[in-house]
């Protein structure tokens, strides 16, 4: 009974968590792309940037609300259902978290008003201003929750008094090992994931007419992003793969299908991780490449999972496929990038319809990439919650079984109307032709709904306001 | 006195009182949206809040994050006591706060996000109540976790306390309504303040003689003459701050009945102070065995310190930016 709660309580954690990381990674890149073009619109009194940035925004009003929301779930589920964990790290965790509301939250919350409803009542430097610090709020927010995220990951800086963790540097718990890595790999996933639904907005409306000047906006931008921040993000990893495998090379074990430790260990490429045979089966590999990345030396040693007690392993299957799915969406990320550059260079960028639909297919891959990424972490540092110090099977609540499958339903239900709703105005809100002619601006939002309906053709004939009732 | 975890019980009472200051207003509006009579006077209601809603719930984010940061023991055990109730105040908040967003997104769809926002509103107020009942009833704490049932949230006095809420909620909306509009929907908002007002107060005073026949020692702090009597000054001023209220209304003041509906929020609030403190978790943990190490407290004291004047300063510009009426078809674009 008890086994079966826990196992319910991570499943609801999971779920909720997951489902919340969405949109944060989408407004996070969202926010600093509306900023860059508001500034643009300031700097170059060019109408384009305007249209593109009210066209996002009420997208990003969406998608936000929703991330607020969900947010407000986790802040309370360290209590709900883990509350020995959050009165054990209650000391750590708990300043880190406060200091993102009072640092990221507030200022989100407090200007996003201003930013979507308030242009002409403060003007475009003021509401510029908003918007910029919306876009900043979002990266405080990342920074102090990848610094708890990565404390639990790579705990630093702590003591043990009373069973408690307590703070001894604060500096090393911000701080902590694996921190600088987990936050800028995130931002750029973030970034990386926004680029490509924007891109992916641009592509499709290129497709249908290609001389749309906001379309090739979004476009353009977007396969610039692409160009230079996929090959970093390549680079970025590595030196967060790098880190694991100093802090947690348990992790990384299961991320590369090693179950033994070896010198020369080749890199799987792809395989069958075989927990009950402690092998990877049908591994098809690179000789000693495994060595060369992870130790810089063809014939390095690379510890295996045969290094750790066996009831000590997390999840290698999962670990392994989804590291391949992160990787393997990030390729594909770069080629989508440099083949645009190299699109651009030819003066085809929006000629190349093929690029186009490859641009459209790519749209929802980078909110797999997150996902697939925080499983490897998250599952990786199993069987702890706290790793090394504090086991998942000791942080949850006392609550029974059926309490928590009760909630967990009730999470599900709700989630799933929230989201297949939101998801649908999302992509009717993409569907819009952006329209760049300026005597003619968008005119949707919240307090305008009769011509939301215009543009989405919603409601069919009854277009005008009175009429809609 | 004034030592850190004395500071951080009255910054988390702050904390608390600025959310049900601030969010009050805007999930009554939501209990009242049955009211207004079509769409043009729901977005109106909807509206007067839009700009300001999600930093007024940022408030109840900060109320959770700040219990785990401060009092992680209070925040474990009282999250896992009230669990049923946590768990169907943040769902009815999901719903009532994508609302606002989807309902401008959909002709066809609007009225069911109508109907989530009514519910979800509504059921959030009344959790919340029901978990101050429970609260004031006390938890069953052993070994430093809950020992409790499922059901112990659940008793006729938590039942009425989510009544009493939902009351206060729905005055504090229907106040606010009549500062951000005119004409036929402001007469009608204005026309409901006597009743709510009158229920409100006569819930107030049901619910402050539950609380002090719900347990001894807190009977005997109200009557115990002497050592606590300055304590009556609040029971007056709360007669005072009625008085006054139902005078405003006849005058068809705007803003003095807000001010005082949230003068009557204030007042209880200190009442419930007044019973129970010092306890975090009544009747047995105090405020001081259930604080955070000193160290983590000072850091962020000092945050705390520097920031919440300077989120007060921006909260307030952005209500300034949204001041005045709203009006039908209006926008702010």
């Amino acid at each position: 009974m008890e086994l079966d709660a826990h196992l319910l309580a991570r499943i609801q954690f999971a779920f909720t968590v997951s489902f919340h990381i969405i949109f944060p990674a989408f407004t996070i890149g969202l926010a600093s792309y509306l900023a860059v073009l508001e500034g643009l619109w300031l700097k170059t009194k060019n109408e384009t940037y305007l249209t593109v940035y009210k066209f996002w925004l009420t997208i990003f009003a969406v998608a936000f609300a929703m991330g607020v929301v969900s947010g407000i779930v986790m802040s309370y589920q360290f209590g709900t259902n883990w509350g020995p964990f959050a009165e054990k790290t209650g000391p750590v965790l708990g300043p880190l978290l406060a200091y993102e509301v009072l640092t990221a939250f507030f200022l989100e919350a407090g200007f996003l008003g201003v930013m979507l409803f308030g242009l002409n009542r403060v003007g475009p430097k003021l509401h510029f201003t908003a918007t910029l610090l919306v876009a900043i709020g979002t990266l405080i927010s990342a920074f102090w929750i990848l610094s708890a995220n990565s404390w639990m990951q790579t705990p630093a800086g702590y003591m043990i008094e009373d069973g408690r963790y307590v703070p001894a540097d604060w500096l090393e718990v911000i701080f902590n090992p694996s921190f600088p890595y987990r936050f800028i790999h995130m931002v750029l996933a973030a970034y990386l994931t926004t680029a490509f639904v924007v891109g992916a907005v641009g592509a499709w409306h290129l497709l249908k007419d290609k001389t749309n000047r906001p379309a090739r906006v979004m476009f353009a931008m977007a396969v610039m992003m692409a160009a230079v921040v996929a090959p970093t993000q390549l680079f970025v990893g590595d030196m967060h793969g790098l880190n694991t495998q100093e802090h947690q090379p348990m992790k990384v074990a299961a991320m590369e299908g090693h179950f033994e430790t070896q010198q020369g260990a080749p890199l799987i490429l792809f395989g069958l991780p075989d927990l009950e045979d402690a092998e990877t089966k049908y591994a098809v590999g690179v000789p000693k490449l495994g060595s060369l990345i992870l130790e810089h030396d063809p014939n390095g040693e690379v510890t295996g999972l045969d290094a750790f007690p066996r009831e000590d392993w997390p999840n290698v299957p999962l670990i392994f496929w989804c590291f391949r799915i992160m990787v393997g969406i990030g390729v594909l990320m770069i080629a989508f990038g440099l083949t645009g550059a190299v699109n651009a260079l030819r003066k085809k960028l929006f000629d190349a319809h093929w690029h186009h639909y490859w641009a459209v297919a790519m749209g929802p891959l980078g909110f797999i990439a997150i996902l697939a990424g925080w499983f490897v972490t998250e599952v990786g540092r199993q069987p702890y919650v706290v790793y090394g110090l504090m086991r998942t099977s000791e942080a949850a609540s006392p609550i029974g079984a059926p309490g928590v499958a009760g909630s967990l339903l009730g999470f599900l239900i709700v989630y799933l109307i929230v989201f297949s709703a939101g998801a649908f105005y999302i992509l009717r809100l993409m569907r819009r032709t952006p329209d760049a002619d300026p005597e003619k601006p968008l005119k949707e939002g919240p307090l305008r709904p009769s011509h939301l309906a215009d543009e989405l053709g919603d409601g069919g004939e009854q277009t005008s306001g009175a009429d809609n009732v | 006195m004034f030592d850190l975890p004395t500071i951080w019980a009255a910054l988390i009472c702050i904390a608390l009182l600025s959310y049900v200051v601030l969010d009050g207003f805007d999930l009554g509006i939501g209990i009242l949206f049955p009211l207004g009579r079509n769409k043009d006077e729901r977005d109106v209601m909807m509206n007067s809040v839009a700009p300001v809603w999600d930093g007024n719930e940022t408030w109840l984010v900060l109320g959770g994050g700040g219990l785990f940061a401060a009092f992680p023991l209070a925040y474990s055990v009282l999250l896992t006591a009230f669990y049923a109730p946590v768990i169907a105040m943040l769902l009815a908040l999901i719903l009532r706060g994508v609302a606002f967003e989807f309902r401008f997104r959909t002709e066809r769809g609007r009225k069911y996000w109508d109907w989530a926002f009514i519910g979800g509103s509504t059921a959030a107020a009344f959790f919340q109540g029901v978990m101050v009942g429970a609260f004031v009833q006390g938890v069953v704490v052993e070994n430093g976790a809950y020992a409790g049932g499922w059901f112990d949230w659940l008793s006729p006095f938590s039942l009425l306390c989510g009544v009493g809420l939902v009351a206060g909620y729905a005055l504090l909306g229907a106040s606010w309504l009549v500062i951000k509009t005119e004409g036929d929907i402001q007469t009608r908002m204005r026309a409901l303040q006597l009743p709510l007002g009158a229920a409100v107060i006569l819930l107030i005073g049901l619910i402050s003689f539950g609380t002090i026949f719900e347990s001894e020692w807190v009977r005997e702090r109200w009557f115990n003459i002497g050592s606590y009597f300055f304590l009556w000054i609040i029971p007056v001023a709360t007669a005072l701050v009625s008085g006054a209220f139902f005078l405003a209304v006849r005058a068809k003041k705007e803003i003095t009945p807000f001010v005082l509906a949230l003068g009557l929020f204030g007042m209880s609030f200190a009442g419930l102070a007044a019973s129970l403190s010092p306890y975090m978790i009544p009747p047995a943990i105090s405020y001081y065995e259930a604080a955070n190490a000193d160290s983590s407290l000072a850091f962020m004291l000092v945050g705390a310190l520097i920031l919440l004047p300077v989120i007060l300063g921006y909260t307030g510009y952005a209500y300034w930016v949204f001041r005045g009426k709203v009006k039908v078809g209006e926008g702010y674009h």
